[in-house]
């Protein structure tokens, strides 16, 4: 047990005896603590997971996705179709209002979307407006959206993180004054923005009345950036914050002990796998021998892994892909039970009976990649940790000089396979496995409108991808979170807490 | 004195550059500034476009000489990560984080100045063993760690003060009293070092012998003089605290300069990172340098070596 560990249990052991001064359901607000700084709160200029949740508090996206049900609806648009494979006209909403009044129109979502989708405008989350050509209006209430090639997925996108902008504000502030006071058409609205510190809004009294997000209910609401975990748990402790997002598993092990506190964890579209170099430049010679791979997978007791390091609300996957993604299916793929021996006899029929070196690259979950390293040890592949940050650990991989690499996907909770798989596999700078029947079957699913292509395509990609074992996918990720207990809070899948959902007992 | 002070000012100068140099190239080979500003799942097309919107892709020596050359024009550059001017970041985090090392550097005096003169009037008594063990405490635990001790009586236990954040006073005192426990331990030493020699001298002696009572003789004459190490070494010492600030200001989520480093760090924010360590060591080398000149026009001994 390190000195961290040991202050955090102290610090639960003295919490349990004390009754906390709950701040938040006194005057029904909410105090939210994240990790992660947004000094930029314009969702189009983060690529932070916080910016994300606050985009969607300030700011409403044309289509919404129920997160229960994944069914879309309408939120400022009534009514979409495509007209031909590039091509979405979009009925939109009317008497919808911005925070400063302004009426919601069609002059909006153009201005938005052609702005964002200019490179030299310099949007940070190129991935999710680089498909977009442009936006036109064919009436005050009516736009049509043109795709730069076919993009099925374009729906999840209006979903997810394409919000829209007021188009006079916008053009007179620009970025960076929508990042110092933003305004939008969402459920709450800003009072004041501390720039790094904290980010205070309130609810929207003139909210409209249609929206499938509802009413908010708390009045105020504040986001709080501590990037200390044991800082953001002492918080939760002592009642200066009402939720809190990211505490570890053995965190909130301890504060289910606290009769305060309640935790949640749930799963999240996010996947877990190794990602393995088995083109002819590896710098890992066995892993070329599909052999060696499928043994890697024999040797990792992944249903262990779950319930006793992942935790609550993750689950086993056999395809690279989150499963509820459209499109992801594991039907006809081979299964790898684990199976240490048929690991080992595996290894010696392709001619390494005394196991081989390898460097393992992680940068996140270091218990869940060290249990790896010992999986991997018991069958005689002797795995060598390097642990690094994300971006280097992401570039060692491209470049090669990693063999073996543990890493995540979240898919920016877009729920369609086109925001995974093709991500490792259609010949993109991340793809070191190189196989052009599975680029070819990708590529069709990626582009063809019809969903029953789309399906078929994806699943026979994804079966040969695990016939070759050329990763090897683990596990989803369960997000953990600590909250008031007194707070009615649901965890869903795509990341986003929604505080126009919650309300206090 | 003259001819000192400009090789002493060379000198500093040279090292100011030299780190300059240094803070340039080894944050540049931490990780590539574009894919880290692309974020997750960024594709190969969309990395090289930004590597030629922030300009990249040219030699790295055009981006130093670039980078210094409109640093001493005051230009700092644009924070690829907070989209802002570096400078106005900068002196909006500095407040904070000199507000934090001042009271730490008052509150690490205040313990430090008389349990050292306690230490020396009672030297090898159990007051003495006291002192030298809190300064060993003090030495030895990691502040984060005293810092937790601190979170969990102060406002998990009794709840009179908030946790984190910097918006009032109340932020600061934990902070404070972790940051300054710290550095406390050397100046403790110090004074009780100093206040035994100064205590052993003729002149204190004489005061004795003069029938002075024992707060003035310690107060007036001696103190006075065992304090004139302590201003050198606060010098030093304050440096320390502006640097040494980034663990206490990211457990505590003080919105200071090293709370902007962490971040900056953590998002691979190469002109943030590199400015702050370029002038936190030129605060550094500037406040060597001062402790220097000071030194050397109290003792002329060490400028003739």
């Amino acid at each position: 047990m390190n000195g961290k560990m040991l202050g955090a249990a102290a610090l639960v052991a003295v919490a349990a005896l004390t009754s906390p001064a709950w701040a938040g359901k006194k005057d029904n607000s909410l105090h939210f603590a994240d990790p992660q700084v947004l000094e930029n709160v314009d969702p189009y200029f983060n690529s932070v997971r916080i910016g994300v949740i606050v985009g969607q508090h300030i700011w409403d996206t044309l289509i919404y996705r129920d997160p229960e049900t994944n069914e879309y609806k309408g939120l400022l648009a009534t009514s979409w179709k495509w007209v031909d494979d590039k091509t979405i006209e979009l009925e939109l909403r009317k008497g919808v209002k911005f925070h400063n009044g302004a009426t919601f129109n069609a002059d909006d979502v153009v201005y938005t979307l052609n702005f964002v989708s200019k490179p030299e405008n310099k949007v940070i989350t190129q991935q999710n407006v680089n498909w977009i050509d442009h936006a036109e209006k064919l009436d005050d209430y009516k736009v049509r959206i043109v795709t730069k090639r076919p993009f099925p997925a374009a729906l999840e996108y209006l979903a997810g993180p394409v919000i829209i902008h007021p188009h006079e504000y916008y053009a007179k502030v620009g970025p960076k004054g929508m990042s110092e006071k933003p305004l939008g058409t969402g459920p709450y609205r800003l009072v004041e923005n501390a720039m790094g510190k904290y980010l205070r809004l309130e609810r929207n009294p003139d909210y409209f009345k249609d929206s499938p997000k509802g009413q908010p209910k708390i009045e105020k609401l504040e986001f709080r950036f501590i990037p200390d975990p044991q800082t953001r748990m002492a918080e939760v402790l002592s009642g200066g914050i009402d939720l809190a997002r990211q505490l570890t598993a053995d965190q909130i092990e301890q504060l289910r002990a606290v009769p305060s506190v309640q935790v949640v964890s749930g799963e999240i579209m996010r996947f877990v796998f190794l990602q393995l170099n088995s083109t002819e430049n590896t710098p890992a010679a066995p892993l070329r021998d599909v052999r060696v791979r499928k043994a890697i997978l024999h040797a990792i007791n992944r249903e262990g892994m779950v319930k006793s390091i992942v935790g609550e609300g993750s689950r086993v996957i056999n395809v690279m892909c989150f499963p509820s993604q459209f499109g992801c299916s594991d039907e006809g793929a081979p299964r790898y039970p684990y199976d240490p021996a048929k690991a080992k006899a595996l290894l010696k029929e392709a001619g390494y009976p005394n196991g081989f070196d390898i460097d393992l690259y992680g940068f996140q979950d270091r218990n869940q990649t060290e249990a790896m390293v010992a999986f991997l040890g018991a069958v005689g592949i002797r795995a060598n940790l390097r642990w690094s940050q994300y971006a280097a650990v992401r570039e060692a991989m491209r470049s090669g000089k990693a063999p073996l690499s543990h890493q995540s996907w979240g898919s920016f909770s877009i729920n369609d396979v086109s925001a995974s798989t093709p991500v490792f596999f259609k010949f993109t700078p991340d793809d070191v496995t190189r196989d052009a029947e599975v680029r070819d079957l990708l590529e069709r699913g990626d582009t063809s409108i019809d969903p029953k292509v789309r399906k078929e395509a994806y699943g026979k990609a994804l079966k040969r991808i695990a016939e070759q074992a050329y990763a090897i996918p683990l596990y989803t990720l369960p997000a953990l979170y600590a909250a008031n207990k007194d707070l009615v809070f649901k965890a869903y899948r795509d990341e986003i807490p929604r505080v126009w959902e919650m309300s206090y007992k | 004195m003259l001819t000192y002070t400009a090789k002493r000012i060379g000198l500093a100068l040279l090292v100011a550059l030299a780190v300059s140099a240094l803070a340039f190239l080894a944050l540049r080979a931490s990780g590539d500034v574009a894919i880290a500003l692309a974020g997750e799942g960024a594709r190969a097309e969309d990395i090289e476009n930004i590597r030629k919107i922030y300009g990249l892709d040219r030699p790295l020596v055009v981006q130093y000489v670039e980078w210094l050359w409109n640093m001493l024009r005051g230009d700092f550059g644009q924070s690829l990560y907070f989209k802002t001017d570096v400078l106005s970041l900068v002196l909006d985090k500095l407040p904070t984080t000199l507000y934090l090392a001042l009271f730490s550097l008052i509150f690490s005096l205040a313990i430090s100045v008389p349990l050292g003169v306690l230490a020396a009037v009672y030297p090898n008594s159990w007051i003495d063993r006291t002192c030298l063990t809190l300064a060993v405490v003090g030495q030895a635990m990691p502040n984060f760690f005293f810092a937790l001790i601190l979170v969990m009586v102060l406002a998990v236990w009794f709840h009179l003060l908030p946790v984190s954040g910097s918006e009032t006073w109340a932020h600061f005192v934990m902070p404070t009293i972790a940051l300054g426990y710290y550095v406390a331990p050397p100046f403790m030493r110090l004074v009780r070092a100093g206040m035994i020699e100064v205590l052993a001298s003729d002149y204190v002696r004489t005061a004795r012998a003069k029938g002075l009572s024992a707060a003035s003789i310690i107060g007036k004459h001696a103190l006075r003089n065992a304090l004139v190490p302590i201003v050198a070494l606060a010098a030093v010492q304050l440096g320390y605290l502006l640097g040494g600030s980034v663990v206490i200001e990211t457990i505590f989520a003080l919105d200071g300069l090293g709370y902007l480093a962490f971040t900056s760090i953590t998002h691979l924010d190469i002109p943030v990172t590199q400015s702050i360590v370029a002038l936190l060591s030129f605060v550094y080398v500037g406040l060597t340098l001062a402790a220097d000149l000071a030194n050397a026009w109290l003792d002329p001994r060490i400028r003739v070596g």
